[in-house]
């Protein structure tokens, strides 16, 4: 059997538009040889949770630089578990004050990628946080 | 000797020079790098000579600063007569934190005041509005309606300050509650000066915080400007922006060309909506990014006054020397700020600081040294505007003006920047225009592959970065304190609005916007409707929503 793409869904929650370093992430997963959508910008949790239910992902990945990733990554996270989607992987990349890293991993957050991380890292940590996904729930 | 002479005996001493001096060395001791590049990854040659420059004409093409073409700056004395304006960029939390904060830094010695409007006021939403759960305060200070904005101002005579409002597609709304503030000050309108960014070309190119349809924010736009040149002459109704198109990734130069031909895209409006040129391109104003490659920087700087000069004048045919000046307010690169080792911030925010003052800009912001991590404290900010205090005072850099002309290499990457700015302008015209341009998502496209490039780049170590790529530390040294805004900001906002909603006259409300509405439907100026609202305390949303019913809201394209 062939091996499936990992899946990923990028999303911009939020009413920020800094769109660089979403843009620059899904291509560098997308050349990693990922399939990769981006929602586009100011996507609510609903209609990311949605997008990633009917498109099937592995893992999602939101980018925040707004300050309101507190508010928005938990009811992302609650979402996902309500539709029985806790095996999706999710990472979080944009500005993101040290103390709020351990809050988030406790949600369930596998990742939190801050300015300055390279896309090598990204992609390693979306092969190896799809892998450790896999292996729990098999 | 003829010029020609001189060439070729020019280039025959630097073939000298190639065999007898350098060949024998690159063999012994090769160059660490096959290729040299900008950070905008351009090329640059080992070595710059006379031969770089020969096809520059001094009087034409450097010439004196304060004359055609402007190259060596705006202003005969430059800073011998006046430092730029320190103007560091503030806001958070409510108008009551930000005006502390605004107090603070005047206390600091800073010379004009900036401010940053939370991502609600910029989309035109009010704070209790859904979509602006978790983003109240965050990035700016929320600003719903005139009381915020009286709040925010309070016990700052703005006769005396100069104040600058990043604000873009609501930018109408927010200038209107700041001239009624003025007006319940005692100030005279034509004696206040500051400015509003009012960009939306850069919003849909790059920074993405829209909210009407280009057509009808252009006609905003020209309003606004039409109204400035009546009644608040002082003001510079639009600051041309290319901080946010080079944040979103795009090189010097692409940044350079996409703001200045946003530039043209408004004198063509303003031109056909019946304005004389000259009676409002004195107050156009420019805003630049400064990124960390030193010489680029400055290149850039200098090659758009001299652009700028030349369109207003052969393009547009003004007449009034004031209207071909390219004067502009310059922020040190956000994107270059990294959150590992977050004070070497400190020294980049620096490098870039000096190149922006070496490149002649009239007012200036330095990053804080935490802004890749949050909003900057009360310290870091004051060390970023320490910043400008020691290289206005100390480093004596502002002795002379443009002390970089004549440098080969400065010079040669000027008209290099010159050159690549009238290409672009040549493919967007072709294109018919800018909103033609963005409509097919050209610039956006140009930009998204130069920001791809460079972390490319970044990741093949070809472009090192401190502490990122190289010279990496497992554990930071220190950590840093931040500025951490709470959910309470957003409860104050809710119920100050609330209140206000109770007290104030809804009759008179509604009569507003209907008149507003109405005079968006026809050719109107909209200013006059605009300031009538908010008198009536109509609130920042309820204002651009009405706005909306008229003129619809824009969709991005997919590309």
């Amino acid at each position: 059997m062939g091996e499936r793409k990992i899946r990923v869904l990028i999303a911009k929650p939020g009413l920020d538009g800094h769109d660089r370093g979403a843009k620059v992430v899904a291509r560098a997963l997308r050349d990693a040889g990922m399939e990769v959508i981006y929602t586009g910008l100011r996507q609510t949790p609903e209609q990311i949770v949605t997008a990633a239910l009917q498109e099937d992902v592995d893992v999602i990945g939101l980018s925040i630089l707004s300050g309101a990733h507190m508010t928005l990554v938990p009811r992302v996270m609650q979402l996902l578990r309500e539709k029985g989607l806790q095996d999706v992987v999710v990472f979080i990349g944009g500005i993101i004050p040290q103390e709020d890293i351990p809050k988030l991993k406790a949600l369930g957050v596998a990742e939190v990628f801050l300015p300055g991380t390279l896309l090598e890292q990204i992609v390693h940590a979306v092969r190896q946080g799809v892998k450790r996904s896999l292996e729990t729930s098999e | 000797m003829t010029t020609k002479e001189m060439t070729s005996q020019l280039e025959e001493a630097l073939s000298r020079w190639e065999a007898q001096t350098l060949r024998p060395t690159l063999a012994r001791l090769p160059e660490r790098m096959a290729e040299f590049t900008t950070t905008s990854l351009r090329p640059i040659k080992r070595l710059y000579t006379p031969l770089d420059v020969q096809h520059l004409d001094f009087e034409q093409d450097i010439g004196f600063p304060g004359e055609y073409p402007f190259t060596r700056g705006i202003h005969p004395t430059m800073y011998r007569g006046k430092l730029w304006t320190m103007r560091q960029f503030a806001g958070f939390g409510t108008a009551f934190d930000t005006n502390r904060r605004f107090k603070y830094l005047l206390e600091q010695g800073q010379t004009g005041l900036s401010v940053a409007f939370d991502l609600p006021t910029l989309m035109g939403l009010d704070s209790d509005h859904p979509l602006a759960e978790g983003e109240v305060g965050k990035c700016g200070v929320a600003v719903s309606s005139l009381e915020d904005m009286e709040v925010l101002f309070d016990g700052i005579p703005l006769e005396e300050v100069t104040t600058s409002m990043t604000i873009n597609a609501p930018a109408a709304v927010i200038f209107a509650m700041y001239l009624v503030v003025a007006e319940k000050q005692g100030a005279d309108w034509k004696k206040i000066s500051g400015t509003i960014q009012n960009d939306i070309l850069k919003e849909y190119i790059a920074q993405k915080e829209w909210i009407y349809p280009p057509a009808p924010s252009m006609r905003l736009i020209v309003d606004t400007i039409a109204f400035c040149t009546q009644e608040v002459p002082r003001w510079h109704p639009i600051s041309i922006s290319g901080y946010h198109i080079r944040e979103a990734g795009a090189t010097a130069l692409q940044e350079l060309a996409f703001t200045l031909r946003d530039g043209i895209e408004y004198v063509e409006w303003c031109v056909r909506a019946g304005l004389d040129v000259d009676a409002f391109a004195p107050r156009l104003s420019f805003f630049f990014n400064c990124h960390n490659d030193f010489f680029e920087e400055i290149a850039k700087f200098r090659a758009a006054r001299k652009v700028w000069a030349r369109v207003m004048r052969e393009r547009f045919g003004a007449r009034d020397p004031r209207s071909w000046m390219c004067r502009f307010h310059t922020q040190t690169a956000g994107c270059s700020l990294t959150a590992q080792q977050p004070y070497n911030n400190v020294v980049r925010t620096t490098i870039q600081a000096l190149a922006a003052v070496l490149g002649g800009t009239q007012s200036l912001h330095t990053n804080a040294l935490d802004e890749a991590l949050a909003l900057p404290t009360e310290f870091t900010a004051m060390l970023a505007l320490r910043t400008q205090q020691i290289i206005a005072y100390e480093s004596g850099v502002v002795n002379t003006v443009d002390p970089l002309a004549g440098s080969y290499f400065v010079e040669a990457l000027t008209s290099e920047m010159e050159r690549g700015c009238y290409e672009y302008f040549e493919k967007i015209d072709a294109m018919g225009g800018m909103i033609a341009a963005i409509e097919r998502g050209f610039p956006q496209k140009e930009i998204q592959e130069a920001a791809y490039r460079y972390q490319q780049a970044v990741d093949r170590r070809e472009q090192i970065i401190v502490g990122v790529n190289e010279y990496v530390l497992e554990k930071e040294p220190i950590e840093v304190p931040i500025l951490y805004i709470d959910e309470s900001v957003a409860e104050i906002q809710k119920e100050r609005l609330r209140r206000l909603r109770a007290r104030r006259d809804t009759a008179k409300v509604q009569r507003t916007l209907e008149a507003l509405k109405e005079a968006a439907r026809g050719t109107e100026n909209t200013m006059p409707y605009i300031l009538e609202c908010v008198r009536a305390y109509a609130t920042l949303g309820e204002i651009c929503d009405a706005l909306k019913e008229v003129f619809g809201e824009y969709q991005e394209p997919p590309f």
